[in-house]
């Protein structure tokens, strides 16, 4: 029992699933209106990108990097979906087109990191230009309509009463969690993350792992795309702007190290879920956008410096 | 200086057939830079080679070749007498060559079993065999008498001589014949560089033959089987260690050449005097 619960003081996610509640309890006591099933099943929603998002961001901060180029990836996504639409590809082969975009723009961020030797927050703020820029270029700053029973079906049907954009985070989270605790794939990204050299002198294929790394944040910023199209139902180039903020921001509030080589993908939902929670009842409680953006400031600092304190009593 | 000359001569011998590793004529130029001329070196089973030398006397490069991390211009390696190939590290793991470095490489964010399989980690079935990777740590860790509060805990909790152990334990875990110790105590304190060095007679007993580079003229001194010592990218002398002492050595490194009593040793090993004249 005792151990148990030591065990269960030492998981990343309780502490921050107790704050969670803690807020939530908060806002419920505040207005009737917050806990509420129809409120709920809106905020599940209104995570679900930001939330996608920050599990390819998690993957990239634990192994000490950092990817600006999630937004611009995501808009370039759906305009390539959106694209290939109007010119009659079928929404699912379309789909299909956007994801490989996503996979292409991080399998090139990954490259130009690793092989090219320049820092990640360089390299990534480069495809935040290129990837936006590109998204402008192919639609002239038009956004195309995409009023098909698919995407629409992502963005607004139900299944087993819960919306579909739902079961994409958690197949998400899901995967991304089995990939970093259970496979020699995820080991690296933690040793890559805890010390570089150290890691290639142990044999490990760094180039190869950060590739890959970037790899999947490209693909799931594309995943987040196909929710965002289907949310949408059009696919505007300047869709998703300053995103990459706020997926940043998700990892840092549920507790993963910025210096990287710690944490666990789980509590960037709830760092996600969160912020939403600030930001949906504030909405209700009718304070002013403005305040709501001090705030999530705030809680962004104070959820390092608790980190900070975890790290100096290690 | 006492000289006990006539014992001198008789421990020099090295039989080659049975060397564990034998480097032939290195030689290795970095830019305008001769960083090793024609040095040749040879390990046996079971022995402690101490490689002593100033900075940039070669002693790293050399081992560095070894170890794959650099490739020599000239010269050849033999393993058991087979000649060997050593472009990269993977390379010298496949030859049993193990690399211990100075600066405790772990990875501190990680846990005993994570950094003693790193690079190597164990699946079945595409999955993390954590449980066999924990069991085969605790293991090999039990049977060189490491003790480590828990396997869990990230490795940067851990003294220094700890994490060495780990390293150690690593080393032993892949059947490594041949282990390659970059001042392994440099970072230590008195009692871990105890625990470092017990460790290192027992890899002795097992036949494992050792490479040990270091400054620490009393550390070589106390339990190297045998000293080679550079200068300048050359060999000035290989001899037992009991065969000199300390002050002979710290001369040796300073000047480059053997004192003049070991007159009847420049027949027997390639002296340095004539190869730098």
């Amino acid at each position: 029992m005792n151990r148990l619960f030591n065990q269960l003081k030492r998981y990343p996610l309780t502490w921050i699933v107790l704050v969670a509640f803690m807020i939530g309890a908060l806002l419920s006591f505040l207005s009737p209106f917050f806990f509420t099933v129809g409120n709920f099943t809106n905020l599940m929603k209104q995570v679900s990108i930001v939330a996608i998002l920050a599990a390819g961001q998690s993957v990239v901060i634990i192994s000490g990097g950092i990817d600006l180029s999630v937004g611009s990836v995501l808009a370039l996504s759906a305009v390539v979906t959106g694209w290939l639409v109007i010119n009659g590809v079928s929404p699912e082969i379309a789909t299909l087109g956007g994801l490989a975009t996503g996979v292409l723009a991080g399998f090139i961020n990954g490259v130009v990191i690793a092989k090219g030797r320049i820092p990640p927050f360089i390299a990534t703020l480069g495809m935040l230009g290129i990837a936006r820029g590109l998204a402008l270029v192919i639609t002239g700053g038009v956004s195309y309509q995409v009023l098909k029973p698919f995407f629409l079906y992502i963005g607004n049907g139900k299944l087993l009463g819960l919306p579909i954009p739902i079961f994409f985070v958690i197949a998400t989270y899901i995967a991304m969690h089995f990939v970093l605790s259970r496979s020699r794939f995820g080991r690296h990204v933690y040793a890559i993350g805890g010390d570089e050299k150290v890691s290639r002198l142990e044999g490990i294929n760094v180039e190869r792992r950060k590739i890959a790394i970037y790899t999947i944040s490209g693909f799931l910023s594309a995943v987040a795309a196909v929710v965002m199209v289907g949310r949408l139902a059009s696919t505007p180039p300047n869709v998703a702007m300053g995103i990459e903020l706020q997926a940043i921001a998700a990892v840092i509030i549920g507790g993963i190290s910025f210096a990287g080589g710690r944490g666990i993908v789980l509590t960037s939902f709830v760092g996600a879920f969160i912020m939403a929670m600030i930001t949906n009842g504030l909405n209700i409680l009718g304070v002013s956008s403005f305040w709501q953006q001090v705030l999530i400031g705030l809680v962004i600092i104070a959820a390092v410096w608790v980190d900070n304190m975890k790290s100096a009593r290690r | 200086m006492p000289s006990p000359a006539p014992s001198r001569p008789t421990a020099i011998v090295v039989p080659d057939e049975t060397a564990l590793v034998r480097m032939e004529g290195i030689s290795k130029r970095f830019g305008g830079v001769q960083a090793l001329s024609n040095v040749d070196i040879e390990l046996c089973a079971g022995e402690v080679l101490g490689i002593l030398g100033h900075n940039g006397a070669g002693k790293s490069t050399l081992i560095k070749i070894l170890a794959g991390a650099e490739q020599a211009d000239e010269g050849r390696i033999f393993i058991e007498g087979k000649e060997a190939t050593i472009a990269n590290p993977a390379d010298a793991r496949k030859y049993g060559i193990e690399t211990i470095y100075q600066e405790l490489a772990l990875c501190g964010n990680l846990d005993a079993p994570s950094n003693l399989f790193m690079g190597r980690e164990t699946e079945r079935l595409g999955v993390l065999d954590k449980k066999h990777m924990r069991k085969e740590t605790a293991s090999v860790l039990d049977r060189l008498g490491i003790k480590i509060n828990s396997l869990d805990v990230d490795v940067e909790n851990l003294s220094g001589g700890q994490r060495q152990s780990i390293s150690i334990g690593r080393a032993v875990y892949f059947d490594a014949r041949i282990i390659i110790m970059d001042e392994p105590t440099a970072a230590l304190g008195m009692e871990e560089t105890r625990l470092v060095i017990d460790l290192i007679q027992q890899l002795k007993r097992n036949g494992i033959g050792i490479f040990w580079i270091s400054h620490d003229i009393h550390d070589v001194y106390a339990f190297t089987d045998r000293i080679s010592i550079l200068k300048g990218g050359r060999n000035v002398i290989t001899c037992p260690t009991s065969s000199c002492s300390q002050d002979e050595i710290v001369s040796m490194i300073i000047t480059g050449k053997p004192p003049a009593s070991f007159g009847e040793v420049e027949e027997l090993a390639p002296p340095a005097g004539a190869l730098a004249g």
